[in-house]
């Protein structure tokens, strides 16, 4: 009853409008025992941070197709800092060029995937980054 | 300080860190509780049921939207929306989708939305929805908003919790036989049907016309108390909740059922059993704690085991847990 869910937030910032990639991320969460919080398309970074405050989630998840990356994480980065959750670990996922991934890294981002990454390694990151011990399903 | 006192302040970091703590039941989240309790009593909490689909989080997101940027001459009233959405029986994890819908209102810092999973309870709430509300309700909001998962018949708990409910209905749901049957309609105090745009949409009205026609309250539906001296007939009332049509009427309506709950004597007649009802189920809870702490997990199996055995009957096995207690 009163065990610890972990709490992610699946969000989708800027204006590009293909979710399927972060739909088959929330479903694989909520299948290895996660509550996903699921935003929906075009959200402003500070919507998606309003959000992660009002649901205290321990995890974001953000999905960027668009090439808009290095504008939107850094401005979610900053908003959520400046509220206080700081604690918060960000993932990216989409279409991120190899030559950005150490510069979103560096910014504070937990870890970036790009097509073809297996949903058991997100959420091996995720139990990773949370500090919770990680208990594959049994089959 | 204490998350309790940061929430009385109107910090909505500790708001939202306090409702984790509630919703896990941490001894320093319920101890909270306890300090914010005397501070609660003064919000009108309001369930939306429904079956899934029908359209609950787009009328939620106008209910806001309509409290926040009330008719002239009245006060913006600060909102809260607790959405319930159902847990996966296997994981135990959750999408919880419902702030899909319920995007009009970001960036209005009187207005807290929070997504909470199911958690294996079956009413269409969590068994952490009372506490929840209990903290909106001290933290000053003065509209609590409680979305039920997508409800059938029988997902009636939300009488238990709210002041006025809610129930949305859609057209082409199913026959007239459906409104007859016992449940959800029973326990509206305003019904609202969505997508009134959509054909079969008169046919729909009729049904629940007439299903309210033969309807004559006989008793409070959740409890066995007598009928309220006033009689209150829920409204139907057509919405398009996606293009905002219909939302003041059912604002209205909202306000009209506060209106006679205030004036039949039947608000506080709803918190006594609201509060009577969240007292038994604690009750529960501790006698059930209680128990298996005195039974031994070895005894427990045995008895389980002579029960799969066909030794013992399900009330059999009962009796001989209680003995175990009593001696």
């Amino acid at each position: 009853m009163s065990e610890r869910k972990i709490r992610v937030l699946i969000a989708k910032p800027g204006l590009d409008g293909h979710d399927r990639g972060a739909k088959v991320v929330a479903r694989a969460l909520r299948d290895a025992g996660m509550e996903v919080i699921y935003t929906g398309l075009r959200q402003t970074p500070e919507m998606i941070a309003e959000a992660a405050l009002q649901e205290d989630v321990d995890v974001i998840g953000l999905s960027i197709l668009s090439g808009a990356h290095m504008a939107l994480v850094p401005r979610v980065l900053d908003l959520l800092r400046a509220q206080g959750q700081a604690n918060v670990k960000v993932f990216v996922g989409g279409i991120i060029p190899d030559e950005d991934i150490p510069r979103l890294l560096e910014m504070g981002v937990v870890g970036v995937y790009g097509p073809g990454t297996l949903t058991e390694q997100i959420i091996k990151d995720i139990h990773a980054a949370v500090g919770e011990p990680y208990q594959p399903a049994h089959p | 300080m204490s998350l309790a006192e940061s929430v009385l302040q109107g910090n909505r970091l500790a708001l939202a860190r306090l409702l984790t703590q509630v919703e896990n039941e941490t001894s320093q989240g319920l101890e909270d509780l306890n300090r914010l309790f005397p501070h609660t009593g003064k919000a009108h909490i309001v369930g939306v049921t429904g079956a899934p689909g029908t359209g609950k989080s787009s009328l939620v997101n106008q209910l806001i939207t309509a409290f926040r940027h009330p008719p002239e001459g009245q006060q913006p009233r600060r909102v809260a929306v607790i959405a319930v959405d159902p847990s996966s029986p296997f994981s135990g994890g959750a999408i919880l989708g419902d702030r899909v819908r319920m995007r009009d209102v970001a960036g209005d810092a009187d207005v807290f939305i929070r997504s909470t999973a199911s958690r294996g309870a079956l009413g269409g709430v969590a068994a952490s929805t009372a506490n929840l509300v209990q903290v909106f309700d001290a933290a000053g909001f003065e509209m609590i908003f409680v979305e039920t998962v997508g409800a059938g018949q029988a997902e009636v708990e939300i009488a238990r919790l709210a002041h006025t409910v809610i129930v949305v209905e859609a057209p082409g749901l199913g026959d007239d036989i459906q409104a007859i049957k016992a449940g959800i309609l029973e326990i509206a105090d305003i019904i609202v049907l969505n997508k009134a745009d959509r054909p079969l949409a008169d046919n729909a009205e009729r049904a629940l016309r007439m299903m309210l026609e033969l309807a004559t309250r006989k008793s409070n539906p959740a409890t066995d108390e007598s009928p309220p001296l006033l009689e209150w007939r829920p409204p139907i009332l057509r919405t398009v909740a996606t293009e905002g049509r219909g939302i003041q009427e059912v604002v209205d309506a909202i306000w009209h059922h506060r209106h006679f709950l205030e004036t039949s004597g039947e608000w506080e007649r709803r918190e006594r059993r609201r509060l009577c009802a969240e007292l038994e189920n604690l009750l529960q809870a501790a006698l059930m704690k209680r128990l298996q702490e005195t039974i031994s997990p070895e005894t427990y199996q045995g008895v389980v085991d002579d029960l799969v055995s066909r030794q013992l009957s399900p009330r059999q096995a009962l009796e001989i847990l209680l003995d175990g207690v009593k001696r």
